[in-house]
């Protein structure tokens, strides 16, 4: 690997994971010997946790819950718009409420394999834990969850596992754990235990004495920037799918939390580890803002094929049966259409490269439900999957029930973010990250129905009971309004202000990051290569110098500006999609949603290189010009034998 | 096709706010109506001129952000959310006003931004259940009929857009609380707290400052989820249920 990349740091490890029990022990153990707080100390104690999402949400609800003074801060008008709501398909957990031989351990070997060996086995093993307590909280908080005629729980069966675990409502799971989570929220706004900033951003952290001491933050409707103080700081600030522009990501998701933590000192773990979701409506202009998902769930009844000539030309209706490829079930009889994320994004992308793929463009691939019509009778398949049918025939025009669906992948979620030990805490003291922001639990490719999972686990189990050790020390020693690092940060954030206002260019900040994101879609998107990275990495600073010397941003700073927010995560995404394509290029392997084109089994899968690779790459801020710095932390499997990844 | 858009501006609160007139040409139908604005707007900023400001975030029709008052109906003309609206909706050559919900509740922050947040206020007020993390029992510990968790999952499909009170002649928020009465109502976890639940909500409703209810129905014909009239009605039977009980309002 080229030195002029990056630069080599010291290794780092988990050091709070209890490895000297069982795995199965190592969750009580570890609340057993982390310290607590007393009931009257709580009350003497604030937490700032930004974002309002399952993470955030549920880690703001329990907290106050516990009695500490909450101030929460999001950047939406209400906490119930965070984006976990457009979460589809369900959320795992291992009730073995079917008897099909699930167990904690099969949740946990599941998901480990699933993300390609790639995550820490003590994370993952309490996440599968955990997950039995968020379905039983989530109804006694009166989550719909879909029941049968019994009055009990339904399941259905996602991607990458071969038993029924997955817990849903209707196609809207997310929305309905989300609002759960916001009741809870909201309950807690009410009895004076939160403190809430609607519509203001966090644009930077404060340290001070190296600890997490407070936020620097903009209102969006007035402009103010003002700084907050607290005794410790909470990220659930979500992905970073954004980067690529075109995402199913909400349109205000965006880096901008975790990118400037990292520039105060956090590490940022495997970047490059990003999902494109297999089931996606094709893009249809140059004009488009967004992709919308239709969920994985949809692979439990639908058949994935293209035409097996290419250039075929035919509607589908007139193509007969043994001239379609139903390639997914041809190459993986064992998962069929349920094979992971990353293998049916990566054999679509294939097929599609053969010349074989469908629509305008020949970027797409049926999604049939034919058969599952005549199974099941078409009630049926609208009771299951009406909604997600609707919006398909709303954005398209047409209608999946006579036609089949067309779908291409898309990005749909990051599996890196800041890197955070065992009790979710960063490497900067007293900066916790949950949810989608931080590394944690999924690896290099995370199974479907595992984010609300991960989000709620993090945020109503996990945090809570980890974040009492890092306070036992406090309450902290009061930080003034004019401590310099305050006045330093807030310095920072105006000048920027400033800054993009005065510059008054020629490009919007919408086409840099259209222009962004195509590059990182093409280099660092379903398949690298070091050829490709090479290009990127050569592009990406004179995308970031033209930003800065062409931009136009409209408006002023002190006003309701919403071109003004824009361009300042677009700054933050071009510096990250850099980091994101040296952290990809010096990973020499495939692994999960990293394909790297170099790194292939003769079959064509991903070719992991666990001999130098078995690694989280957690990554160093530097100032611009200077190389980042590598961190490796070694990934030891002690109860899941790693394995060449098969489906078939 | 082209358009002519006549558009609420309104720098701010306090300033008072006019229709102003835009031109748009090469409009294509695949387009969403947020994407149509989004190029409107880019050409504004180009153009020296302060774009358009709107909420939106998902733009896959569940987040709630988004609302406009389209030819004067919220969300327009399909029974969806404005994300979801495309433009084959139209015909070329036609004029479109475009406004923000209008509501005493809803006061315009700038130009078709309004302040949701008496919604939030709302849910606070008792929209919930009181279940602390850690204190639940098993998942079927009290199993639920299907058609209760069903028509429970109807009403709590609510996305808090605000169209049912835009649409209303009254500015009433009431089929907005009556979702969130029914879908906890309907449970078995949600008895505990039923009738106290109910005036809560209501109390806080009239405190903002919205209007009264007088079933005339344009809320659920707006509603981009579907919210059926049907809520207000068992809202009405909780409210008087739980006045005859006693249940009085926190002060």
């Amino acid at each position: 690997m080229a030195l002029e990349l990056f630069l080599e740091g010291d290794p780092i490890a988990d050091t709070k994971a209890p490895t000297d029990v069982p795995i199965g022990e190592r969750w009580s153990e570890r609340k057993f010997r982390g310290k607590l707080v007393n009931p009257a100390n709580r009350r003497k104690m604030t937490i700032i946790v930004v974002g309002t999402g399952l993470a955030g949400g549920a880690a703001a609800a329990t907290l106050a819950e516990a009695g500490y003074k909450v101030k929460s801060f999001w950047f939406q008008d209400s906490p119930r718009r965070a984006h976990s709501i457009a979460a589809q398909g369900g959320i795992n957990a291992a009730k073995n409420y079917r008897n099909d031989g699930d167990s904690v351990h099969r949740l946990f070997y599941d998901t480990v394999k699933g993300g390609d060996f790639r995550s820490r086995e003590d994370n993952v093993h309490r996440l599968a834990e955990i997950s039995t307590q968020i379905i039983d909280q989530c109804v006694a908080q009166g989550v719909p969850f879909a029941r049968e005629y019994g009055g009990l729980l339904d399941n259905r069966s996602f991607g990458g596992a071969q038993v029924s675990r997955t817990f849903y409502a209707r196609g809207q799971t997310g929305q309905q754990l989300l609002i759960g989570a916001y009741q809870a929220f909201e309950r807690q706004v009410a009895a004076g235990n939160i403190e809430t900033h609607s519509r203001t951003e966090m644009l930077d952290l404060v340290v001070v004495d190296g600890k997490a001491r407070g936020i620097v933050v903009r209102d969006l409707v007035t402009g103010e920037v003002t700084t907050h103080v607290a005794d410790v700081v909470v990220l659930g600030t979500g992905g970073y799918s954004n980067v690529y522009y075109l995402s199913t990501n909400a349109k205000g998701s965006n880096t901008t939390a975790i990118w400037r933590a990292h520039k105060r000192g956090a590490y940022f773990a495997n970047p490059c580890y990003t999902q494109i979701h297999p089931t996606c409506i094709p893009v249809s202009g140059d004009y488009q803002s967004k992709l919308t998902l239709m969920s994985e769930s949809l692979r439990n009844d639908g058949r994935v094929w293209v035409p097996k000539e290419r250039g075929d030309s035919r509607p589908p209706q007139d193509i007969p049966e043994d001239e379609r490829d139903y390639y997914l079930e041809r190459k993986y009889p064992a998962f069929g259409n349920l094979v992971p994320r990353d293998i049916a994004s990566r054999q679509a992308k294939n097929v599609c490269d053969e010349g074989r793929g469908v629509g305008p463009g020949g970027l797409g691939v049926y999604l049939d439900f034919a058969e599952a019509i005549e199974r099941l009778g078409r009630k049926a398949v609208e009771a299951k999957y009406g909604n997600l049918f609707d919006m398909y025939a709303r954005i398209t025009g047409e209608d999946p029930y006579s036609a089949p669906m067309r779908i291409y992948p898309a990005v749909h979620y990051t599996m890196g973010g800041l890197w955070v030990d065992y009790d979710l805490q960063s490497t900067i003291p007293g900066l916790f990250v949950i949810g989608e922001a931080n590394f944690s639990d999924h690896g290099a490719n995370r199974l479907g129905a595992s984010a609300l999972m991960q989000g709620l686990s993090d945020g109503y189990f996990v945090l809570p009971n980890t974040i009492t050790d890092y306070l036992s020390a406090g309450p902290f020693e009061k930080v003034p309004a004019d401590h310099p690092a305050i006045v330093e940060a807030e310095e920072g954030v105006k000048a920027q202000v400033e800054k993009f206002l005065s510059i008054n260019g020629t490009r919007t900040v919408a086409s840099f990051h259209r222009e962004l994101g195509r590059l990182v879609w093409d280099y660092c998107g379903m398949e690298r290569t070091a050829e490709g990275l090479r290009k990127a990495l050569d592009r990406i600073p004179e995308i970031r110098k033209e930003f800065w010397t062409n931009v136009k941003v409209a408006g002023d700073a002190h006003t309701f500006n919403q071109n003004l927010e824009h361009a300042a995560r677009v700054a933050d995404f071009i510096e990250l999609a850099e980091l994101m394509c040296i952290d990809a290029l010096h990973r020499e392997e495939s692994c999960g949603g990293h394909f790297r084109a170099e790194s292939q089994t003769p079959e064509g899968e991903a070719l992991r290189n666990d001999e130098e690779f078995a690694y989280v790459a957690a990554w160093g801020w530097t100032p611009e010009g200077e190389p980042p710095v590598l961190h490796r932390e070694a990934l030891e499997y002690e109860y899941v034998h790693l394995a060449q990844r098969s489906y078939k | 096709m082209q358009l002519t858009l006549r558009v609420w501006r309104q720098p701010s609160p306090q300033v008072k706010g006019k229709m102003a007139n835009y031109h748009l040409t090469d409009v294509s139908e695949d387009m969403s109506f947020l994407e149509m604005l989004d190029v409107l707007n880019e050409q504004l900023i180009l153009d020296g001129e302060d774009p358009i400001a709107f909420d939106h975030d998902c733009r896959e029709g569940i987040c709630g952000s988004c609302g406009l008052m389209i030819n004067g109906i919220a969300h327009g003309p399909e029974q969806t959310t404005t994300c979801q609206l495309h433009m084959r909706s139209f015909s070329d050559g036609d004029t479109i006003d475009i406004e923000p919900w209008r509501s005493g509740g809803f006061p315009v922050v700038k130009d078709l931004v309004v302040d949701r947040s008496a919604f939030d206020r709302i849910i606070s007020a008792g929209g919930f259940i009181s279940a602390p993390t850690g204190t639940a029992p098993d998942a079927h510990a009290t199993p639920v009929p299907k058609v209760d968790a069903d028509a429970a999952f109807d009403a709590a499909t609510c996305i808090g857009c605000g169209a049912c009170v835009a649409a209303c002649p009254n500015g009433s928020a009431m089929l907005f609380t009556a979702a969130k009465v029914t879908h906890l109502g309907l449970l078995p976890q949600g008895q505990p707290e039923r009738d106290s639940r109910v005036v809560r909500m209501i109390a806080q409703q009239d405190a903002e400052d919205f209007g009264g209810c007088t079933n005339i129905g344009e809320c659920s014909a707006v509603c981009p989820k579907g919210i059926s009239m049907e809520t207000i009605s068992r809202l009405n039977h909780d409210l008087l249920g739980a006045l005859r009980a006693g249940a009085v309002p926190a002060s």
